[in-house]
C-alpha cells in the first residue's frame, strides 16, 4: 500500500464532507434569501443599547 | 393674528418622524417629534412603550401609516381559510408567511424581527427581505391569526392577502440549479487536481505506476456531471431535435457527449488521459452563466392575474348574520356586503346602499361611477363610498372580467415563438461545425486512416461553444441588473432581445402617460379676487375630500385667514365664513348654478356670497417629460395612445404628441389585444406600455409589455417588465440600450469564433493534446464574460 492512497483516500473524504456540508446548507434554505442575513447579523446589540437612552430621554423631558 | 403665525411655522415642510410624509392638517406634536397624523404617533407611542424606538436610529423615518381596517380581516376567523394560509397548524402552534409590501430598508427587518417584543405569544418571526415576506410562529391559542394580522396593520405593517395566497402555504422553492452548480463546481475543482500530473510529465516512473487510479478518479467524479449537471442541456437538444430547431443546446450537448464517450474509451485502452478536466469546467462554466442569468427579483411578480388582485374572502349575509366565506363559495343569489374599498369579486346586482364604483381596474376610467340599487355590477370595481350589499348573479371564474383570462394568449409563453440570438447563430454554427468534421474526417482516412476518428471527435470538442453560449446570458443577465438599479424591471434576460426588436409602440392612456399622483386644475369664470383666494384656501383647507384636498394642494398657499364658521354638506360641498364674505365650493346644485352643462371633466364650483364665480375642471396631469420622449421615439417607431376613456383629453394630447401618433379612445379591454394582434398580424413588432387590468390583454399579446407603476409594491398586471414612474421620460435610452446589448452580444461571437479558428486548428491537424483544451476553453469563456460583463457596464453608466 504506498501512501498516495492514504492521502487520495484522505483527499477525497475530506472533499466530500464539504460537499455534504454544501448541499445541507442549500437544503436548510440558506441560500434562497442572500441578503437578510447581512443586515440581521448586525442587530442583537440594538435592544440593550436604547435602554439607558430611554431613561436619559425620559429625565430630560421631566 | 398670533393664531396665524403659529399656524404659518407649522406649515414650513415639518417632515413625520415616523413616515417621513410632510405633516399639514393634522400635525401633532408628540415626545418633542413631529408626526402628521395620530396613526403616526400611535406607532411611535407603541414603540417606545417597549423599548423599540431604536426603529428609527436604523433608518430615518421609516415607517408606514396604518390604515382603518375595521372588519377587513374577520375572514382570518374562519377555519378552513386559516387552514389554507398556515402551511403548519397543530392546534397550539401556527405558522404563516405573510407578504407584507412595506418591508423596504433595515429598519422593517429589525422591527419585525422584534415581533415577540410586542407579543410574546409570537415564538419566532423570520422576513425576508427579497421577497418582502414575514415567516411567523405562534401560539395559537393565545393568539389568533386575525390577531396578529391586526397587530401588524397597528405598526403600519399591514399584510397584502389575495386569492393568489389560497394555496400557496405549502409551496416548495425550487433549489435544482444551485445543486447542479454545485456538483459540478466541486467536480471540476476535484479533476482540475487529479489531471495536473500528467498535463506536463510524461513516462515518468511514479506517474505511470498510479496514473489509472486518477483516471479512474477522474472518472468517477465526471459521471454525477454528465447524468446530473449537464441534464438540462441534453433534454434541450432532444427537444430541439424534436421540433426541427437547431438551438445552441444541440453543440453543447454533442461536445459533452463526445468529451465523456472519447475520454472514456482513452482510459479504457490506456489511450490517454482523457479530457474530464475540459467537460467538467465546460459544464461549470456553462451552468454559472445560467445562474448569473437567471436570478431575478423576487418581490415582484411578473404573472399575475385577477388572482392577485381579488380578496380571499367576502361577507355574505345570511339572515341577518354576517359570515365571512371564501371568494371560491360564492354561489348565485348570494347576498354579499361590500365595505369601503373592498372590490367585488363577482357580478351582482345592486340592493342597496350608496354605491360610488371605481372600476379603473377593469376600464381604465379614472372616473368613480355611481348606481343605484337594482343596477349591475361588475367584478373588479372597487366600493369608494360606504357599504353597500349586493346580490351574486354567478360564481367568481363565469363573471365579466375574469372571462378576460380565458382568452388563449394567457396560457401561451412568450419564448416559445421567439428565437433569440444565440439560436439563430447556433443553427449556422452546428451545420458548419458538421461539415468542417466530416471535412477533416475524410482528409484523414485517405492519409492516416488511423488519425480519423481522433481528428473527428477533436473537432467537435473543441467546437463546443461555451464562449457563445456565455456571451448572451452575461451580457443580458449583467445588463438586467443594472436595469433593475435604474427601477426598469425585466422578467427574464430574453425581454432584452425582444424589445431590441421593437418597431411600434402603443401607449394606454389614464396611468400609463398620465400621472395618478398629480392633477391639474384649470380656472374658468370671474377672477377672484386676494381676498376671496385666502378665503378659498382657507375653507379648503379645513376639508378632507380628496378633491378639495388635491385642489388645495394645487393652488398657491396665501395667507391663512381664520374662519368665522365651517360646514361641509356630504356629497355636495364645503361652506365657509370669514368676516362678512361667505364662499360655497362644491358640486354645480350646491353652490346655485341652476342648469348644469354635460360635463366630461370633474370639476368644483364656486360661488361667493351667494354669487356665482366660476369653476376649477381637473384635468390629468401628464408625465414629465411625455412630448420629448415622443418627440425622439417618433424617430424610430410607429407611436399610437389607446385608451378606455372617453376623447375629452382629445385637443390636449394632439397639442403635446408629435402628429403622426394615432390617438384611439373608448377601447375596451379586448379591443386593445385586437388592436395589437391586428399589427402584429401585418409584421409588427409591438411594446405595449400600460398600467392596469384592463391592459392586462393587450401585455400579454404584444411582443413585450412594460407595466408603469407609481409604486412598484403595489401590484402590477401580468406582464414582460415593470418600470417604475419616475423613469418614465428614460424609456428610449433603455430600448436603445437594449440594441447595443445585442451588438455587444455579436461582438463576443466574433471573440469566441477567433478561439474557435485557433482550437480547429490544433483539432484539424490531429495534435489536440488535453492540456491546450484544458488551457483553450477556459480562457476563451473567462475572456468573453470579462468583455461582456466590462461592455456593458460602461453602457450601463451611460443610463440615467
Amino acid at each position: 500500500m504506498s501512501v498516495i492512497y492514504v492521502l487520495l483516500t484522505i483527499s477525497i473524504i475530506i472533499a466530500v464532507l464539504f460537499f455534504i456540508a454544501f448541499i445541507k446548507a442549500v437544503k436548510s434554505g440558506q441560500y434562497d434569501d442572500d441578503y437578510t442575513p447581512s443586515v440581521r447579523i448586525l442587530f442583537e446589540d440594538e435592544l440593550v443599547k436604547t435602554k439607558p437612552n430611554k431613561t436619559i430621554k425620559k429625565q430630560k423631558s421631566n | 393674528m398670533p393664531l396665524g403665525i403659529y399656524e404659518q411655522i407649522i406649515m414650513k415642510q415639518t417632515t413625520c418622524f415616523h413616515c417621513g410624509d410632510s405633516c399639514t392638517t393634522d400635525h401633532i406634536i408628540f415626545d418633542n417629534k413631529d408626526f402628521c397624523c395620530h396613526g403616526c404617533k400611535t406607532v411611535y407611542d407603541i414603540f417606545s412603550e417597549n423599548d423599540l424606538t431604536c426603529y428609527y436610529d436604523l433608518q430615518q423615518s421609516p415607517g408606514a401609516t396604518p390604515k382603518d381596517i375595521q372588519g377587513k380581516y374577520d375572514f382570518l376567523t374562519n377555519e378552513n381559510i386559516i387552514e389554507k394560509l398556515t402551511e403548519f397548524n397543530d392546534g397550539n402552534n401556527q405558522i404563516v408567511t405573510l407578504t407584507i409590501p412595506h418591508i423596504h430598508c433595515s429598519s422593517c427587518i429589525w422591527i419585525l424581527e422584534n415581533l415577540n417584543k410586542l407579543n410574546p405569544n409570537i415564538t419566532a418571526s423570520q422576513v425576508n427581505f427579497g421577497k418582502k415576506t414575514l415567516r411567523v410562529t405562534y401560539k395559537s391559542k393565545e393568539i389568533s391569526l386575525k390577531e396578529l394580522v391586526l397587530l401588524l396593520n397597528r405598526i403600519g405593517y399591514e399584510p397584502y392577502i389575495s386569492l393568489e395566497d389560497f394555496n400557496t402555504g405549502k409551496n416548495k422553492v425550487n433549489r435544482r440549479l444551485i445543486y447542479k452548480l454545485g456538483v459540478s463546481g466541486f467536480a471540476f475543482g476535484n479533476v482540475m487536481f487529479l489531471s495536473f500530473p500528467e498535463y506536463f510529465e510524461v513516462e515518468e516512473f511514479w506517474l505511470d505506476q498510479y496514473k489509472n487510479v486518477f483516471r479512474w478518479l477522474m472518472f468517477a467524479f465526471s459521471l454525477p456531471v454528465v447524468f446530473y449537471a449537464a441534464q438540462d442541456y441534453f433534454i434541450s437538444a432532444y427537444k430541439g431535435l424534436k421540433s426541427k430547431l437547431l438551438n445552441i443546446d444541440i453543440p453543447i450537448a454533442l461536445g459533452i457527449l463526445v468529451l465523456f464517450i472519447r475520454s472514456t474509451i482513452e482510459i479504457v485502452f490506456d489511450l490517454g488521459t482523457g479530457f474530464f478536466d475540459s467537460l467538467t469546467g465546460l459544464v461549470f462554466f456553462l451552468l454559472l452563466g445560467k445562474f448569473f442569468q437567471q436570478r431575478t427579483y423576487n418581490f415582484l411578480s411578473f404573472e399575475r392575474d385577477y388572482k392577485s388582485y381579488f380578496p380571499i374572502a367576502v361577507t355574505k349575509i345570511d339572515y341577518n348574520k354576517e359570515i365571512p366565506i371564501q371568494v371560491y363559495d360564492i354561489k348565485k343569489g348570494d347576498r354579499l356586503l361590500i365595505r369601503n374599498e373592498e372590490l367585488i369579486p363577482v357580478d351582482g346586482i345592486l340592493i342597496n346602499g350608496n354605491a360610488n364604483i371605481d372600476y379603473s381596474f377593469v376600464t381604465g376610467e379614472s372616473e368613480a361611477i355611481k348606481k343605484t340599487s337594482g343596477d349591475k355590477l361588475f367584478a373588479g370595481g372597487k366600493q369608494t363610498a360606504g357599504s353597500i350589499e349586493m346580490e351574486a348573479l354567478n360564481a367568481v371564474e363565469q363573471s365579466y372580467l375574469t372571462q378576460l383570462w380565458s382568452n388563449d394568449i394567457f396560457n401561451k409563453n412568450k419564448e416559445d415563438g421567439f428565437t433569440s440570438l444565440t439560436n439563430a447563430i447556433s443553427k449556422r454554427f452546428t451545420v458548419a461545425v458538421l461539415s468542417i468534421a466530416t471535412l477533416a474526417t475524410a482528409y484523414w482516412l485517405v492519409v492516416d486512416a488511423s488519425k480519423a476518428i481522433n481528428v473527428f471527435t477533436a473537432v467537435l470538442i473543441i467546437a463546443c461553444p461555451c464562449a457563445i453560449a456565455l456571451s448572451a446570458p452575461f451580457t443580458l443577465g449583467n445588463l438586467l441588473r443594472i436595469f433593475g438599479k435604474l427601477k426598469f424591471y425585466l422578467k427574464n434576460a430574453s425581454v432584452i432581445e425582444q424589445l431590441a426588436k421593437i418597431d411600434t409602440i402603443i401607449f394606454d392612456k389614464t396611468g400609463t402617460i398620465t400621472s395618478n399622483k398629480e392633477s391639474k386644475a384649470a380656472y374658468i369664470g370671474e377672477t377672484l379676487s386676494t381676498e376671496e383666494e385666502a378665503l378659498l384656501t382657507s375653507t379648503l383647507r379645513h376639508s378632507n375630500h380628496p378633491l378639495s384636498r388635491s385642489l388645495y394642494d394645487i393652488l398657491q398657499k396665501n395667507d391663512i385667514v381664520s374662519l368665522n364658521h365651517f360646514e361641509e354638506h356630504l356629497g355636495q360641498g364645503i361652506y365657509g365664513t370669514s368676516n362678512s364674505n361667505s364662499i360655497k365650493i362644491g358640486s354645480a346644485n350646491y353652490v346655485g348654478k341652476s342648469q348644469q352643462d354635460t360635463e366630461l371633466h370633474t370639476a368644483v364650483h364656486i360661488s361667493t356670497n351667494n354669487a356665482y364665480k366660476g369653476k376649477f375642471t381637473f384635468y390629468n396631469s401628464y408625465r414629465k417629460g411625455l412630448s420629448k420622449l415622443f418627440k425622439t421615439l417618433k424617430k424610430d417607431f410607429d407611436l399610437a395612445i389607446l385608451s378606455g376613456d372617453n376623447d375629452s383629453e382629445l385637443e390636449n394630447l394632439k397639442k403635446l404628441l408629435p402628429s403622426k401618433t394615432k390617438l384611439i379612445f373608448n377601447q375596451k379591454p379586448n379591443d386593445k389585444l385586437e388592436y395589437i394582434k391586428h399589427h402584429q398580424n401585418n409584421g409588427a413588432n409591438v411594446l405595449m406600455v400600460g398600467d392596469g387590468l384592463n391592459d392586462a390583454g393587450a401585455l400579454a399579446q404584444s411582443d413585450v409589455g412594460i407595466a408603469i407603476s407609481e409604486n412598484i409594491n403595489v401590484f402590477s398586471p401580468a406582464c414582460d417588465a415593470i418600470l417604475d414612474a419616475s423613469k418614465f421620460d428614460q424609456l428610449h435610452n433603455y430600448i436603445k440600450a437594449s440594441k447595443t446589448a445585442i451588438k455587444i452580444i455579436k461582438w463576443s461571437f466574433v471573440c469566441s469564433f477567433i478561439y474557435n479558428v485557433i482550437g480547429l486548428y490544433f483539432a484539424i491537424t490531429g495534435q489536440l493534446m488535453p492540456v491546450i483544451a484544458a488551457i483553450l476553453m477556459p480562457l476563451s469563456s473567462i475572456s468573453i464574460v470579462i468583455f461582456t460583463t466590462i461592455a456593458t457596464n460602461v453602457l450601463g453608466r451611460r443610463l440615467k
